[in-house]
């Protein structure tokens, strides 16, 4: 069964004043469980909004949205168990730190639920390994840490909660290239790890292909599409049309497929394309002979 | 949703209001004032009333906006007409209960009274709202700058009233960013006792606090990267120009205020 699922789901900013503007519009989606799901769109293209409906933080203006096969806003005591079952982190989330020392601001999530100090105290020591956080930091306060440390304190917060589902909007954005390769590693060592679903929005073609398993396109605000990577990848040219790119490597690999050079398959991680060619000039090389 | 308060109240026109002096808007709601607080009777409040009526229909503002400024000031309104009615006892007695005893002499003044703070309410709100609050600081600032010889530093205070206003919705948009990544973490604003309420506001005001520090040293790091030094042969991109049009509005204005005093002195108290 889906773990999410919308129907018609249509959400309208400032409805009734000059400034409407509809944000999502009749989406129909269905997320399974165990999903690695990149998000992708350009800027004002509902994707924040889209993401903000998973966990009942915003109500949809018309459709519905199932988390587990539960309908939300049916009942709104039911809410805050559902931000549990999703959590989400939104973008710079190092700006919602608040607690005097980083234990106490990971335990915050953990501390809403309601769980015992023993079961928190194993949550935030496990958070804490998989992000990468050492132990003399725990006692430090967040405001002494720097950028990137925030970022994965920040991170490590809500997924202490331990979360059916993750949803991370631009996790690695203002972070230089080791920061980001570090917060992606940990967000994939994540869902190996506990096998959640997991949905990453990200402005990068390169980090959405080397990760995620399937993506899902907005434009619009409508749903373009949610499919496997490759598949998804393949249609470069309607991306190019709506202003987003595919990977540098694959537009490389179109290219030479447009010369052609015969390739069965689509690229789009760098390791995979270098491994293509080189089997590819093997070949050659073994018929020269 | 929180982004729906109304602070900064400008409501964009193109009416003749809208098109006057700051400065001259500024003076008149001053003369305004004055107006309806040296009407003695019903009958000089009346000239007073005809002079907001005018003024509302020129400014072509919605009546639903004067309802919004007028809605927070209604426990005023009913306080004043309450302890006027229940304290003022001399005239005709008209109704009676226990130790209450209402009367003509506390019924004519209370409705004064509220009329009064009613026209006053919104006659002064036609100045935010034909008026740009960046206009506002500005004309302030000119108004003021004669108190610059007596070592008053005006500029200083007219450049952070213009940040002020100018961080009021980027601080609403990150509260209300801040407010959902921790109703994310599970944080419960809704239930619960005061003591818990208050409590809850925590995990929110803390990060407030941190991004104004943050917004405040970018914004004196950027203002000094561009040699700001203060209000000293410093030029304006927007002039503040009288027109025509202030003439005219003035005018209007005087003789309303001369009919008021005009009513006054005919009438007999």
């Amino acid at each position: 069964m889906a773990i999410i699922k919308t129907e018609g789901l249509t959400y309208v900013y400032g409805e009734g004043t000059p400034f409407r503007k509809v944000a999502v519009d009749h989406v129909d989606l269905e997320i399974e469980k165990g999903d690695f799901a990149g998000i992708i769109g350009h800027t004002g293209s509902g994707k924040s909004t889209l993401i903000q409906h998973f966990n009942g933080l915003l109500k949809p203006t018309s459709g519905s949205v199932y988390i587990d096969g539960e309908k939300l806003w049916d009942d709104k005591a039911k809410l805050r168990p559902v931000r549990f079952k999703v959590g989400l982190v939104f973008q710079y989330p190092e700006y919602q730190l608040f607690e005097e020392t980083v234990y106490k601001d990971i335990a915050f999530g953990p501390k809403n639920m309601g769980l015992d100090e023993k079961e928190i105290d194993r949550r935030i020591k496990e958070t804490a390994r998989l992000v990468g956080i050492p132990h003399d930091i725990l006692k430090k306060s967040p405001f002494e840490l720097s950028g990137g440390q925030k970022r994965r304190v920040a991170i490590a917060g809500v997924m202490a909660m331990e979360p059916e589902v993750l949803i991370l909007d631009e996790p690695a954005s203002g972070l230089d290239p080791k920061g980001r390769e570090h917060i992606l590693g940990m967000i994939k060592e994540y869902h190996k790890e506990k096998g959640n679903t997991v949905l990453l929005v990200s402005h990068s073609m390169e980090d959405i292909a080397r990760n995620v398993n399937k993506i899902l396109v907005m434009n619009d605000s409508k749903l373009f599409c949610y499919e496997e990577t490759a598949k998804v990848f393949h249609r470069s040219k309607e991306l190019a049309d709506m202003g987003l790119a595919v990977p540098q490597v694959t537009r490389v690999f179109d290219r030479l497929k447009a010369m052609g050079i015969e390739l069965d398959e689509d690229v789009y991680t760098v390791k995979f394309g270098r491994d293509l060619l080189l089997d590819k000039l093997s070949k050659r090389k073994a018929e020269q002979n | 949703m929180i982004k729906d308060i109304t602070l900064g109240q400008y409501f964009p026109g193109d009416s003749v209001l809208h098109r006057m002096d700051a400065r001259v808007k500024l003076l008149l709601t001053a003369v305004f004032i004055v107006m309806l607080f040296i009407a003695k009777g019903i009958e000089g409040l009346a000239v007073g009333i005809v002079f907001t009526v005018a003024a509302f229909l020129i400014s072509k503002i919605p009546l639903k906006m004067m309802g919004k400024s007028l809605k927070p000031i209604i426990p005023v309104i009913i306080f004043t007409a309450v302890l006027n009615l229940v304290f003022i006892t001399t005239g005709d007695v008209l109704w009676e209960w226990k130790f209450i005893k209402l009367t003509r002499d506390g019924l004519d003044t209370s409705l004064f009274m509220v009329i009064r703070i009613i026209c006053l309410i919104c006659g002064s709100s036609l100045l935010t709202y034909t008026t740009s609050p960046i206009d506002l600081t500005d004309a302030i600032e000119k108004l003021l700058s004669p108190l610059k010889k007596v070592k008053v530093p005006v500029h200083e205070l007219a450049m952070m009233m213009t940040i002020a206003l100018r961080f009021i919705p980027t601080l609403i948009e990150e509260t209300d960013k801040i407010m959902s990544a921790q109703k994310a973490r599970g944080a419960d604003m809704e239930t619960g006792n005061i003591l818990q309420k208050a409590k809850a506001l925590i995990p929110i005001l803390i990060p407030l606090f941190v991004a104004s520090f943050r917004h405040a040293e970018e914004l004196a790091l950027a203002m000094e990267c561009r040699c700001y030094h203060g209000g000293e042969g410093r030029t304006r991109m927007k002039q503040l120009k009288m027109s025509i049009l202030d003439l005219w509005g003035t005018l209007f204005c005087m003789v309303f205020l001369a009919g008021v005093i005009a009513v006054n002195y005919f009438t007999k108290r």
